[in-house]
């Protein structure tokens, strides 16, 4: 009876040995590596890059270990910190020939030493998480009443615009409070305003009432409109920050959304604080200038030592070539609610879509109604610092706020021309909530302090296990540590952040874990004691203290799935680990404690006695008072 | 090697008054100490700003808060943190100054009296996100204790649901009054430890109610009383062993673990000694006097494994 089937021990032995190698990757450490990315939106990394950086490594003398590249990051692999910071003034002089403006982002960066041959079953070590590497946590709360706020005021302007446009006489457009208020007299006018309404601001949800001889018809933004609208700030948030970030030279930047309107931003290793804000906190602009195409403005153009005529200014574009543009602003990001890649529907090019709010279309209009033929250029101002992202001609007048730039792109530079557009600025204001700063030293001591207690815990109950228990005892002390195998495998696969809250829930879990191979030693004396027989006692030993096993882990999971639920930030590391070593303890306190005990005991058709630390008396004691 | 060879069963329940009215008594205390010095909420619970900064040398508390005086805050705590190096340092919120600005005049303070000063670790929380944490960590409490009721409810019947749960918010409510009585500082690590402690120390309440239920089905002519003193004499070792092993964790966790798990770990220590004196006497106490039958479990359907062996008496 205490038999398992071959495939049980086949499974097992699987189960093992895919534990065993995605535990492995946490072994090897770490080696210094110098990360390069792009230090531009949307602008990606290729082969060519990695064949310069092995140039400029070449040149200087050194050998990376290894050069990785995964169409976004190379990562290049050193021996010691020493050659990583030559490497990196190697690579930074190569690729960034120009100080003052950066094409490459290249940081320092820490890499796991895993072989290759596990990379390439996709076996990494955990994340640590910031509390056990060092850097800045900011939690940012977006200011979603601003963006539904800006997002009315442009509604108001396109409604004017649009009644307007319509003849449609009204007694004023207005915000009040959350609504948008259009007066009416006249009985055709309510009729075309609605009609127009219904038609071309589906966002808006109308309602009419009568205010004596006035017909007002009240209009809120949907609550899905609305729903929308924060979504989008947030994503563009999210953009931006990114894009920001880029340029501190972070080597894992996370930035991720948290609940509805919060935004986290982690960067290991980033000690200065003030700067990261300052970056943060950054406002980018957009500008739209006309290009100065005098006579004098194109041989400006054409020859960089020409003069540049007054009233206009030098600027380059993105691959370098200079661009006239004059000084006078025709419109600024603020007039910009949207910039969207896509494909022309004639003629399948890809194009950029821009949406204008009501005053834009209205200065475009007029604009590009004079300037048929002329070159505009939109530039993006970042640290004071000016680009001019593209410089199309205007071919028509463009009237409806809808543009479109179109000729000779690509997908990619589309995307990327978008992306620019719209990342220039924070769709709503952001204020840190909550910011935490980890030292690098803390980290380390965080990492040996954890590692210790879970070590010298794990010691002690060993060792009380193998006294106590004996031969058993050994078996659940061998289950305990394929407990924690499995524990750092699951970890590791998920690549869960692991946090000093995390270390803590693991030496938790395994001090508990080994409950239920107590519960099953206790009962298996038990069954020894009332005079069953060594095979008898084994199993039904397992039997009975399954069902409590069970019901003991529920309540400890509900407690854990709780804390996952509401819990955030170190009480969620915590739940993860707690919650997955649950998991993983019923499944080696049970399974595979048995299948140790199996293999050992159960093909002996005659056992005297088990080693389980009792010498089995007379059945005659098993009689309960 | 065996700790516990009890031969015969002990008759708790004869105590269970006295024992009943000791934990009655240490809950009034701590219920009392909770009333009147209230917890030591950290800042995440709060708001504000801590700062932890370390030193070259052991320092001195009186300097770096002379330091620190002259910034205008009217109540920063500085205390040691785990070492006599270092310093963790507590501000209030203060409207319109930004942490970061909060925390680099702290530091240029305390550069000022000893350059040496390297910052270890700084930490700000907005005032929402702090009522939040209290909102959640309420919610969370709520959560584990109607799913443990229902589930002991569905796997037992209501009145070991109530017995486990009056015993288990018993531990959480003197885990929370040893922490207000020493002003231990309760953070989210605390209510994560009080909150594991409660799933795990119900484990315990679950394990006898198992026995008493299995000891209802084979002994058939025992008096309630004696059912409840078998099933805790038969427990009684593994409830000591286990606890053993887990506080054996945790101790190492207080040991090795360093100031920032010291108080989590110290969370649990309490709660575990204290589950297993509430687990065994608390729940089975409060069932009892519910009133416990035999009736109300039998009828019960019989899980395989669970024979009604005349013979198989609880003894360990």
């Amino acid at each position: 009876m205490n038999r398992y089937a071959w495939w049980k021990y086949a499974t097992l032995v699987v189960v093992l040995v895919i534990a065993a190698l995605y535990t492995l990757p946490n072994f090897f450490g770490e080696a210094p590596a110098v990360q390069v990315s792009s230090a531009r939106a949307g602008h990606r990394l290729d082969e060519g890059t990695v064949q310069r950086i092995e140039q400029a490594l070449a040149a200087a003398g050194l050998g990376a270990q290894a050069i990785q590249y995964d169409g976004q990051t190379v990562r290049a692999r050193f021996a010691s910190t020493d050659e990583q910071i030559r490497a990196r003034d190697a690579i930074e002089r190569a690729l960034n020939p120009d100080a003052a403006n950066p094409a490459h982002v290249v940081a320092l960066n820490l890499l796991p030493r895993t072989p290759e041959w596990l990379q390439r079953l996709g076996a990494q070590p955990m994340y640590l998480g910031l509390d056990l590497r060092g850097g800045v946590h900011f939690l940012l709360q977006v200011d979603m009443a601003a963006a539904l706020d800006k997002r009315l005021e442009g509604l108001v302007a396109d409604l004017r615009t649009a009644l307007r446009d319509k003849g449609i006489r009204h007694g004023g457009v207005r915000r009040e409070g959350n609504a948008v208020t259009v007066r009416l007299r006249q009985a055709g006018a309510v009729r075309g305003a609605e009609d127009l309404i219904a038609r071309d601001f589906p966002d808006l949800q109308p309602a009419v009432r009568e205010e004596g001889a006035e017909t007002v018809i009240a209009l809120t933004l949907r609550p899905e409109a609305a729903r929308r609208v924060q979504e989008q700030a947030l994503k563009q948030n999210i953009l931006t920050l990114r894009n920001r970030i880029n340029e501190l030279g972070v080597a894992e930047p996370v930035i991720q959304q948290q609940g509805l309107d919060r935004i986290v931003v982690q960067l290991p290793g980033v000690q200065d604080t003030a700067k990261a804000k300052d970056i943060l906190g950054r406002t980018a602009t957009l500008e739209i200038r006309m290009v100065d195409e005098s006579p004098e403005g194109l041989a400006a153009e054409r020859d960089a030592t020409a003069p540049v005529p007054f009233g206009s200014e030098r600027y380059l574009d993105r691959n370098g070539r200079p661009v006239i543009v004059k000084r006078e602003v025709i419109l600024t990001g603020e007039n910009l609610t949207d910039a969207q890649a896509g494909f022309d529907s004639q003629t399948q090019e890809p194009v950029v879509n821009l949406t204008l709010d009501g005053k834009g279309a209205r200065v475009f209009r007029d604009v590009t109604r004079e300037n048929v033929g002329k070159r505009m250029a939109i530039l993006l101002f970042e640290k004071g610092r000016g680009e001019v992202v593209t410089a199309p001609v205007i071919r028509t007048e463009i009237g409806g706020g809808r543009v479109q730039i179109s000729g000779r792109m690509t997908t990619q530079e589309a995307n990327d021309t978008a992306l620019l557009l719209r990342a220039g600025s924070l769709a709503a204001p952001m204020e840190i909530v909550e910011e935490r700063t980890i030292g690098p030293s803390l980290g380390a001591d965080n990492i040996r302090m954890g590692f210790n207690s879970v070590v010298w815990g794990f010691v002690a109950v060993v060792a009380f296990m193998c006294v106590y228990y004996r031969l058993f005892g050994v078996f659940s002390s061998v289950a305990l540590a394929v407990n924690l195998m499995l524990l750092v495998a699951i970890l590791s696969m998920l690549q869960a952040t692991l946090t000093l809250p995390g270390i803590a829930a693991m030496a938790l879990t395994l001090g508990m874990a080994i409950d239920a191979n107590v519960l099953i030693n206790e009962r298996v004396r038990e069954e020894l004691r009332n005079g069953s027989a060594p095979q008898t006692a084994i199993h039904k030993g397992y039997e009975n203290a399954w069902n409590t096993i069970v019901d003991s882990n529920v309540t400890s999971l509900l407690a854990g799935l709780a804390l996952l639920t509401f819990g955030s930030g170190p009480v969620r590391g915590f739940a993860v680990v707690h919650c997955i070593g649950i998991l993983t303890s019923m499944f080696s306190a049970v399974f595979f404690s048995r299948a140790l005990v199996n293999l050992w005991y159960g093909r002996r058709k005659k056992l005297r006695a088990v080693s389980i630390g009792i010498t089995v008396e007379p059945a005659s004691t098993g009689k309960a008072g | 090697m065996e700790l516990f060879r009890l031969r015969r069963t002990i008759p708790f329940t004869r105590y269970m008054l006295v024992l009943n009215l000791i934990s009655f008594v240490t809950f009034l205390a701590a219920v009392f100490f909770l009333v009147t010095r209230g917890l030591h909420l950290s800042i995440e619970f709060t708001g504000g700003t801590v700062v932890e900064v370390a030193y070259t040398q052991p320092v001195d508390l009186a300097q770096v808060r002379s330091a620190v005086a002259g910034l205008g805050y009217s109540d920063v705590a500085v205390q040691h943190f785990g070492s006599a190096r270092d310093v963790m340092l507590r501000l209030p919120l203060r409207e319109g100054a930004s942490s970061g600005q909060q925390t680099e005049e702290l530091l240029a303070a305390l550069r000022a009296q000893d350059p040496t000063v390297t910052l270890r670790r700084t930490e700000f929380v907005g005032p929402q996100v702090g009522r939040e944490l209290v909102e959640d960590g309420l919610l969370a409490l709520a959560f584990v204790i109607g799913g443990i009721m229902i589930y002991l409810a569905l796997r037992f019947e209501w009145k070991y649901a109530v017995a486990a749960i009056v015993a288990n918010l018993h531990d959480v409510v003197i885990i929370l009054g040893f922490f207000a009585f020493f002003q231990w500082e309760f953070s989210l690590a605390v209510l994560a430890a009080v909150l594991a402690v409660l799933g795990y120390s119900v484990n315990e309440s679950v394990v006898i109610f198992d026995r008493i239920r299995e000891t209802f089905r084979r002994q058939r002519k025992m008096s309630t009383r004696e059912v409840i003193d078998v099933a805790i004499t038969s427990t009684m070792s593994r409830t000591i062993i286990t606890h053993g092993s887990t506080e054996v964790m945790v101790l190492s966790m207080l040991i090795f673990g360093g100031p920032t798990l010291y108080y989590f770990a110290l969370a649990l220590t309490i709660g575990i000694l204290f589950g297993i004196y509430s687990s065994v006497f608390v729940a089975s106490g409060v069932a009892m006097w519910l009133g416990i039958r035999r009736e109300d479990l039998v009828k019960a359907t019989k899980k395989p494994g669970e024979g009604d062996d005349p013979n198989a008496g609880a003894v360990v």
